[in-house]
C-alpha cells in the first residue's frame, strides 16, 4: 500500500474542505477502499476519515425515513422501520457480503462501492476506468460478471450494490454536503452515470463533496421482492437482481417500481416498462412482453450473453411472485 | 501516530504508520497471532475480531482509525477455560488444520449477540419475527468465514449446540 497523510475530520466543514484538496479521500467502512489501496488500484495521498462524525441515526423525515449516511448495513437491514415500512431495503442489505462486512459497510459507502470487473482490479490490464484512453480489456476478455444495458466502447462494467438497486426502486435521494458549506438534495435516479466516454466518471459528486445522509419517501407498500440470482447461494455478487415494489388492486397492477441490478454501470430502471405494466391485469403473457421490452436494447459481449434471457426470467418470475399469478 | 487500543481488557499504547491494519496491529505489534492472516482482502475471515463488540474483518480497517475503541480477539475468549462454544467445536470436530478457527470462533460470538437482538438474514422468511436457530440460519449467517478443511457439519452443529439448540 502507498503511504498516505491520515486525517481525522472533526465536523462535517472540516471534512468537506479537508477533502476538497487533490488526491484525497473520505475513509468510513473501509471495507472496499482498503481492499483496492491493498491491490495500489487506488493510491491517494490522503485519507478523511469521516467515522467519528455525528452522521448516523435513522429518524422519521415526514411520512419517510432520513439515513445517516454512516448507519452500519447491519443496522440499516435490521432497523424495525425498515423491515416493515421497507422491506425490499432490508432484503437487498441481507443478500449483500457478509455479517463482517456489513457490520463495517456504511450507507454512505455502499452508494460509492467500486465496481468488480476483473480488470479493474488487475494493475497489468488496461481499464479505462483506472487510466482513460489505455482501453477496456473486458469487452474482448473474460465479461461473464459484466454489463448488458448502458454499456459503451469504453466500459462494460457493473455497479456491485444490491442496496442501491433497492433505493432505486423505492425513489430514494442523497442529501450531499459541498466544500463551500451548501447543501443539495439529489435522486439517486440523477446521481450515477452511465460510462460513455467517461467511464473513470461514476457518479455527479463534485471535488470533497460528501453524502450526509440517504432520504426514503414514505412507504408504498404492496409486495415488495429483492430476487438476486448469483453464483454462489450466499457472499456473492449479483448476476442479475430485481427489486420489485408492486401492488394490485382490483385485479390490476396500480402500482409497480422495478430496479435491476448486475447488468448496468448503475442501478438500471426502465420508466417505459414499468408504464407499459401499470393498469393492466397481471399474467405471464404481460410479464413476458415486459421482459422482453426491459432488454430490446440489450448487448451481450460473448460470456454474459446467457444475462439477458435470465434478466428475462427472473424479471417474469418476480412479478409472478409479486402479482401472485402462476404459468 | 500515537493511538491507544484496549485489546481483551488491557489498554495498550502504539506508534503506528496510518497503512497498519488492525489486524496487522494485533498480530505484529501486539503479538496477538491468535488472530490470523488468510486473504487479507475481507473475503476468508480468518481475521475476525469483535470490535466494541461486533464482529469485523480485522484486515479490512485502519488499526489508526480505533483509537480508544475496544477489541476482543481469540485470545481474550476462554482465557479462564474454554467457553462452551470453543468446546463444543472440539466435541463436534468443528476444525481440522485449525487455521480458521479464532475467526470462526469470533465470528459466532458477534453472530450470537446478532441473533439474540433478533437481526433478520438473507434466508429468515418472515423479516418482523424473531429468526429461529436452523442450519441454514446459520449456515448463512457465518457464510464470511471459510474453512478450506471444510467443517462447516461439525462448525455448524457447534455453534447450534452453544446456542442451545439440538446439534
Amino acid at each position: 500500500m502507498r503511504p498516505f497523510d491520515y486525517l481525522r475530520a472533526e465536523s462535517p466543514d472540516a471534512a468537506v474542505q479537508a477533502a476538497a484538496a487533490p488526491e484525497t479521500m473520505f475513509i468510513a467502512g473501509g471495507t472496499n477502499l482498503l481492499d483496492l489501496m491493498k491491490l495500489e488500484v487506488l493510491a491517494p495521498a490522503r485519507l478523511v476519515d469521516i467515522t467519528r462524525l455525528d452522521l448516523g441515526g435513522i429518524e422519521a423525515d415526514g411520512d419517510g425515513l432520513r439515513i445517516g449516511a454512516l448507519v452500519p448495513n447491519s443496522d440499516l437491514a435490521a432497523d424495525p422501520r425498515v423491515r416493515r415500512d421497507y422491506p425490499l431495503l432490508s432484503r437487498a442489505l441481507l443478500a449483500g457480503a457478509t455479517g463482517q462486512l456489513r457490520n463495517k459497510a456504511t450507507t454512505g459507502g455502499n452508494l460509492l462501492q467500486r465496481t468488480r470487473c476483473y480488470y479493474f482490479h488487475d494493475r497489468d490490464t488496461p481499464c479505462n476506468k483506472r487510466t482513460l484512453g489505455d482501453g477496456c480489456s473486458a469487452i474482448h476478455g473474460v465479461n461473464r460478471n459484466h454489463a448488458i444495458l448502458g454499456t459503451s466502447e469504453h466500459c462494460i462494467a457493473t455497479h456491485p450494490s444490491d442496496m442501491a438497486v433497492a433505493l432505486r426502486a423505492l425513489d430514494a435521494e442523497l442529501e450531499l454536503l459541498s466544500p463551500n458549506g451548501s447543501r443539495r438534495r439529489v435522486a439517486l435516479a440523477d446521481f450515477y452515470c452511465l460510462p460513455g466516454d467517461t467511464p473513470h466518471v461514476e457518479n455527479i459528486l463534485e471535488p470533497g463533496e460528501l453524502i450526509t445522509a440517504v432520504i426514503l419517501p414514505a412507504p408504498v407498500g404492496g409486495r415488495q421482492i429483492y430476487r438476486k440470482v448469483r453464483d454462489r447461494a450466499s457472499y456473492a455478487f449479483a448476476l442479475v437482481s430485481v427489486a420489485a415494489a408492486v401492488r394490485v388492486e382490483d385485479g390490476l397492477i396500480a402500482h409497480v417500481a422495478l430496479a435491476f441490478g448486475g447488468v448496468a454501470h448503475m442501478p438500471w430502471r426502465d420508466g417505459a416498462v414499468e408504464g407499459f405494466l401499470q393498469h393492466q391485469p397481471p399474467s405471464p403473457a404481460l410479464f413476458a412482453e415486459a421482459a422482453s421490452r426491459l432488454t430490446a436494447q440489450a448487448r451481450g459481449f460473448g460470456a454474459n450473453d446467457f444475462k439477458i434471457p435470465l434478466l428475462q426470467r427472473t424479471l417474469a418470475a418476480v412479478l409472478a411472485e409479486a402479482t401472485e399469478v402462476t404459468a | 501516530m500515537n493511538i491507544t487500543l484496549r485489546v481483551n481488557g488491557e489498554s495498550h499504547d502504539l506508534d503506528l504508520d496510518p497503512r497498519v491494519s488492525l489486524l496487522d496491529a494485533l498480530r505484529h505489534h501486539l503479538h496477538l497471532t491468535g488472530t490470523k492472516k488468510g486473504c487479507d482482502h475481507g473475503q476468508c475471515g480468518a481475521c475476525t475480531v469483535l470490535l466494541n463488540g461486533r464482529r469485523i474483518n480485522a484486515c479490512l480497517t485502519l488499526a489508526c482509525m480505533h483509537d480508544g475503541d475496544d477489541i476482543t480477539t481469540i485470545e481474550g475468549i476462554g482465557a479462564d477455560g474454554l467457553t462452551p462454544l470453543q468446546q463444543a467445536f472440539i466435541e463436534h470436530d468443528g476444525f481440522q488444520c485449525g487455521y480458521c478457527t479464532p475467526g470462526q470462533i469470533c465470528s459466532a460470538v458477534g453472530m450470537a449477540e446478532e441473533l439474540r437482538q433478533g437481526w433478520p438474514s438473507h434466508v429468515t422468511d418472515d423479516l418482523t419475527a424473531d429468526p429461529e436457530l436452523t442450519r441454514d440460519e446459520i449456515a448463512e449467517r457465518m457464510s464470511g468465514n471459510l474453512c478450506r478443511c471444510s467443517c462447516y457439519p461439525g462448525i455448524v452443529n457447534a455453534i447450534r449446540q452453544s446456542l442451545g439448540e439440538q446439534a
